[in-house]
């Protein structure tokens, strides 16, 4: 790793104090996205920003490439207030952000555009970072020509070719298939140990808790609505890491725990806090899912209780998918998150056991019980004389206590699991739920 | 380093091979005759009075090389008008305000109401020069072709990827050269589709307008239009029938020399992860890329416009200006909408006071039931051509060895300007006596029902072959087959055509209601004919008024019958 001792690499590269983050709400309200961030990075770091998806993580990143302003707070790179995207920083994409119209090298060469370099020495540090990343021989090919990790790499070496002092990484493995973005992790570890990447530091976003301990000096865990840094997790495992190393394993596990513990309790009267009463937030989950899931839990080898890193495994999914589940089970009362592990509850097993008729009977149950919304909407069709209304009465509603798309993703899964549950119908086209069932 | 990845330009060797020779020749050909058509407008009016159109055939080339350039001439303004304006509107908030309503209105203008006037204001501008008359010409193409690519553009700018938006910003693209990188490449698959439609309906108003009466005002400019109208004053069938083929030949060769070039090349601008499986192809391209030289030129050529991409423009710094404006900016809205609905208002009220000095309600009260005879006519066309072209649009669509030979030649149909052919219909509606009102009405959609024909097949072709499938597997068969099967599959292409047609048959109400072969003249009562008589007698007046009303009605029909089908097909029906 580059060298630790030298005096200019101990001062801060990037430093955030009290950083906030707000966006305006429907209804005028502000949602706070970011609160009270506090963040420094030094030289010679990999740092990791874990967390949920929506936690925030990505705006973070955003701020500190310069793209997005901070409502509050103070920003700066290298001592200098941050304003507008600061040069010594570079980012690479989720969704790699290729041009599609340009080749490989022009889009390596993109990076270099700005920099005032001579074309012939523009052209000789695009192909040697294409060279160091792995494409030679892809210089004339179009992205479209490439696969998905091949593409990565181009946006790895647009990146690189401006020898950043801070890379920035938004997701950038999570678009691509399991056995790609592996070999990639380990290619990218490969040329940092080295010394070989001629960038500082790395800042990543991750949701992948595995990928979060395998590749970063420093995890920084993300809690969300609003983001915040809940808890700073130094890695001091030796390159190259080894997944089944029990301590790696350990690590995992304590970050699962951790991130699986229920925020403390909240006044439940804070109005704009979504997770209480009407103004919960639910993620769009299948029921089939769900009913997967508690099969799959109820049945050998766990039997009712499944330690999350071991089924995130067998069941082939991202920890923040199985997080999405299981806390949907658990609002649903019909499981619980308790120490990185999930246990089905009473209601769960019996659950597992039931035919169809009677799951549904047994989810409806539960519906109207433990989610306020889909008692209200229940309530409204009950008493109003013609069992219906508009779609647009709940929606508002449901925006006074959340953004318009996280008010669109509840209402999207409170149709699906009513439907399932044949509580009430919707219908797409007039936007009306009823209580009436084509016959 | 240079060694693994030469410039394109040094190619392998520098000797010309033979496909230079051939490209050559095309360029040098291509020159000549820009230059040679270009000469020809320069001469003083007087000019078209003792040279009058010819209607032997064998001057007919040079007619359509002067219909051709006029064409280009319009292209090419309708190109740098929509840069301007739609990168103005879309990036300006304020602007968009007052653009987009305005473009949104344009659209549905009819466009050889235009001529009216475009035509004495550009004759006035150049007294005395062919130059006014072309000008007038190509504007009249010009508001033929610019409002659909504006807004193609406009969407474009507003629909850019907000990741790649980002990389621009993150390694500090200068603006300038983020709208040659990003914006522009973006946009142009759009562009160039929309362009392509534009000039198949181009041909129709370069024809219409070559030839044009507006009072006093006669002019005749050398082309293929005013050749057809000759034929007609001399009631001279063959040379109607030389034309016609002219003008096939006219528009392959377009087609085959400048559009399959531009969309092969332009593909590779589609913004898609993943290579599609057939990508357009065209023999000129291949020629010119297989060419060393020119090859070779190109890309000098193309690395020096590139590099005038990376100048940095010196701006005021945008960000820093909005700040110290920010506290006020409500206040500037304010005025800003103040102001534009001030001036508008201001420009109805010159409007209605110039058309109220000479006429009253009861003429508005004519021109709308004028008006409602032409929807009429529109309406019924419109469900007519449908009953026709669905059904064999289907069926030639889910014959794909078929289809690929038929849709080449729906697409040329709908390019082919109808109105050369109107005068056989006018022929023989006079030879049998038939009634003007009702046979004339055809000729409002001979040239635009093949929208409807074209996007059905394609509609059909793009059918998935699974759902096929799974109604055989069923037993579908008959009307439900046609009514839960096929016909929801195609209804968003087959509104698209739609769309295209009734708006065309709006406009070819102008030319088609009224006809004449010879000294005889029909005439069907309509919009269209009001409009065409008023031009005629250089009644200012009833022209605005009658486009103002015929405005209004396509405005009406887009906003209460086609935008809502249009709506509900890409929500409800669109497949994939």
């Amino acid at each position: 790793m580059l060298d630790v001792a030298d005096a200019s690499a101990t001062a801060a590269l990037i430093d955030l104090k009290n950083v906030n983050r707000s966006f305006a709400k429907a209804n005028g309200d502000e949602l706070v996205v970011l609160e009270k961030v506090d963040l420094t990075i030094v030289s010679g770091e990999i740092v990791g920003l874990l967390g949920r998806s929506g936690s925030g993580k990505s705006t973070l990143l955003r701020i500190i490439a310069g793209l997005i302003k901070p409502s509050a707070g103070a920003v700066s790179c290298r001592g200098q207030a941050i304003d507008g995207p600061p040069r010594g920083i570079a980012m690479v994409f989720q969704s790699f952000a290729l041009f599609p119209w340009l080749t490989v090298l022009e889009n390596v060469e993109l990076g270099l555009d700005a920099l005032g370099v001579a074309k012939p020495e523009q052209r000789k540090r695009a192909l040697a970072a294409i060279d160091l990343i792995g494409l030679d021989g892809f210089e004339s090919a179009y992205p479209k020509e490439l696969s998905g990790g091949m593409r990565q790499r181009v946006g790895f070496a647009r990146a690189l070719v401006v020898h950043p002092d801070l890379l920035l990484m938004d997701e950038p493995f999570s678009a691509l298939d399991v056995l790609t973005a592996e070999t990639l992790r380990t290619d990218i570890i490969d040329l940092w140990v080295e010394g070989r990447l001629p960038m500082k530091s790395v800042l990543m976003v991750t949701h992948n808790i595995e990928e979060a301990v395998l590749m970063c000096d420093r995890i920084l865990v993300f809690s969300s609505n609003p983001g915040r840094i809940a808890a700073e997790i130094k890695v001091e495992l030796h390159h190259p890491r080894n997944r089944l190393d029990p301590t790696f394993r350990q690590l995992v596990d304590s970050i699962y725990a951790r991130m699986t513990q229920r925020a403390e309790p909240r006044p439940a009267a804070l109005e704009g806090i979504p997770g209480t009463g009407v103004g919960m937030v639910l993620h769009p989950v299948s029921t089939n899912v769900l009913s997967g899931l508690i099969e799959a839990v109820a049945a050998a080898p766990f039997n009712g209780r499944a330690d999350l890193p071991v089924l995130a495994d067998r069941l082939q999914m991202e920890a923040d998918e199985l997080f999405h589940l299981s806390e949907a089970l658990q609002l649903l009362r019909f499981g619980m998150l308790s120490e990185g592990d999930f246990l089905l509850s009473d209601a769960g097993r019996a659950f597992a056991d039931l035919e169809t008729d009677e799951r549904k009977r047994l989810f409806s149950q539960h519906l109207i019980n433990y989610v306020p919304i889909i008692s209200l909407i229940r309530r409204v069709l009950d008493e109003r004389p013609s069992h219906s209304a508009p779609a647009a009465r709940f929606r508002n509603e449901l925006e006074d206590y959340m953004s318009e798309d996280y008010a669109e993703e509840t209402l999207e899964t409170v149709i699906s699991w009513a439907r399932y549950a044949e509580l009430f119908a919707y219908d797409e086209k007039a936007e009306m739920f009823s209580l009436e069932n084509p016959n | 380093m240079l060694e693994r990845a030469p410039p394109n330009a040094l190619g392998r060797s520098l000797a010309p091979n033979l496909f230079d020779v051939a490209a050559l020749a095309l360029v040098i050909g291509a020159l000549v005759t820009v230059v040679y058509g270009a000469h020809q407008t320069d001469v003083p009016l007087t000019v078209l009075d003792s040279t009058p159109i010819s209607l032997d055939p064998w001057r007919l080339p040079g007619y359509a090389l002067r219909t051709t350039l006029r064409m280009l001439a319009a292209i090419v303004a309708s190109l740098v008008f929509t840069f301007v304006y739609a990168t103005l509107a879309a990036k300006s908030r304020r602007a968009e305000m007052v653009l987009i309503p305005i473009l949104d209105i344009l659209q549905s203008v009819p466009i050889l109401g235009f001529l009216t006037f475009t035509v004495v204001f550009f004759m006035n501008l150049f007294p005395g020069r062919v130059l006014g008359a072309e000008l007038a010409s190509v504007f009249a193409i010009f508001t033929s072709q610019a409002w659909n690519m504006t807004f193609s553009m406009y969407q474009s700018l507003r629909n850019v990827p907000k990741d790649l938006e980002e990389v621009t910003q993150s390694f500090h693209l200068s603006w300038w050269r983020r709208f040659w990188r990003l914006d522009v490449p973006f946009a142009m698959p759009g562009l160039v589709w929309n362009t392509m439609m534009s000039m198949s309906g181009g041909w129709f108003f370069v024809v219409a307008s070559e030839a044009i009466t507006v009072g006093d005002t006669t002019v005749t400019l050398p082309g293929v239009g005013a050749y057809v109208a000759t034929a007609i004053k001399e009631q001279n069938l063959p040379a109607v029938g030389f034309a016609v083929l002219c003008m096939l030949a006219v528009i392959i060769v377009y087609d085959q020399l400048l559009f399959r070039p531009i969309v092969a090349w332009a593909d590779k601008f589609r913004f898609e992860q993943t290579a599609s499986a057939e990508s357009p192809s065209s023999w000129l391209l291949d020629l010119f890329r297989r060419t060393r030289f020119l090859r070779a030129l190109a890309t000098n050529v193309a690395a020096t416009i590139e590099s005038t991409t990376r100048i940095r423009i010196p701006l005021p710094n945008f960000p820093k200006l909005k700040f110290q404006l920010n506290v006020s900016g409500r206040l500037i809205d304010a005025v800003w909408i103040a102001i534009i609905f001030g001036s508008a208002a201001w420009i109805g009220w010159q409007v209605i006071n110039f058309i109220s000095a000479t006429l009253n309600w009861s003429d508005v009260q004519t021109a709308f039931i004028d008006g409602v005879y032409t929807l009429i006519r529109v309406t019924i066309l419109i469900m007519l051509a449908s009953l026709i072209w669905v059904p064999i649009g289907v069926w030639i669509g889910l014959r794909p060895s078929l289809a690929e030979k038929v849709q080449p030649i729906a697409q040329f149909m709908a390019a082919f300007p109808a109105n050369i052919a109107f005068p056989a219909a006018v022929a023989l509606i006079l030879h049998f006596g038939l009634n003007a009102n009702i046979w004339l009405s055809p000729l409002m959609i001979l040239g635009t029902q093949w929208y409807i024909l074209f996007n059905v097949i394609a509609g059909a072709t793009a059918f998935p072959s699974d759902l096929k499938e799974a109604a055989e597997s069923f037993h579908l068969k008959g009307w439900k087959w046609w009514r839960f099967v096929i016909l929801p599959g195609i209804f968003p292409y087959y509104i698209t055509g739609a769309i295209t047609a009734s708006g065309g048959s709006w406009n070819a109400a102008i030319v088609a209601e009224v006809a004449s072969w010879g000294d005889q003249k029909l005439n069907a009562v309509g919009l269209g004919s009001y409009i065409a008589k008023a031009t005629e007698a250089g009644d200012f007046q009833r022209v605005v008024l009658g486009i103002a009303v015929m405005s209004i009605f396509v405005s009406l029909f887009n906003r209460l019958l086609w935008r809502p089908l249009y709506a509900y097909a890409e929500n409800h029906l669109r497949l994939g």
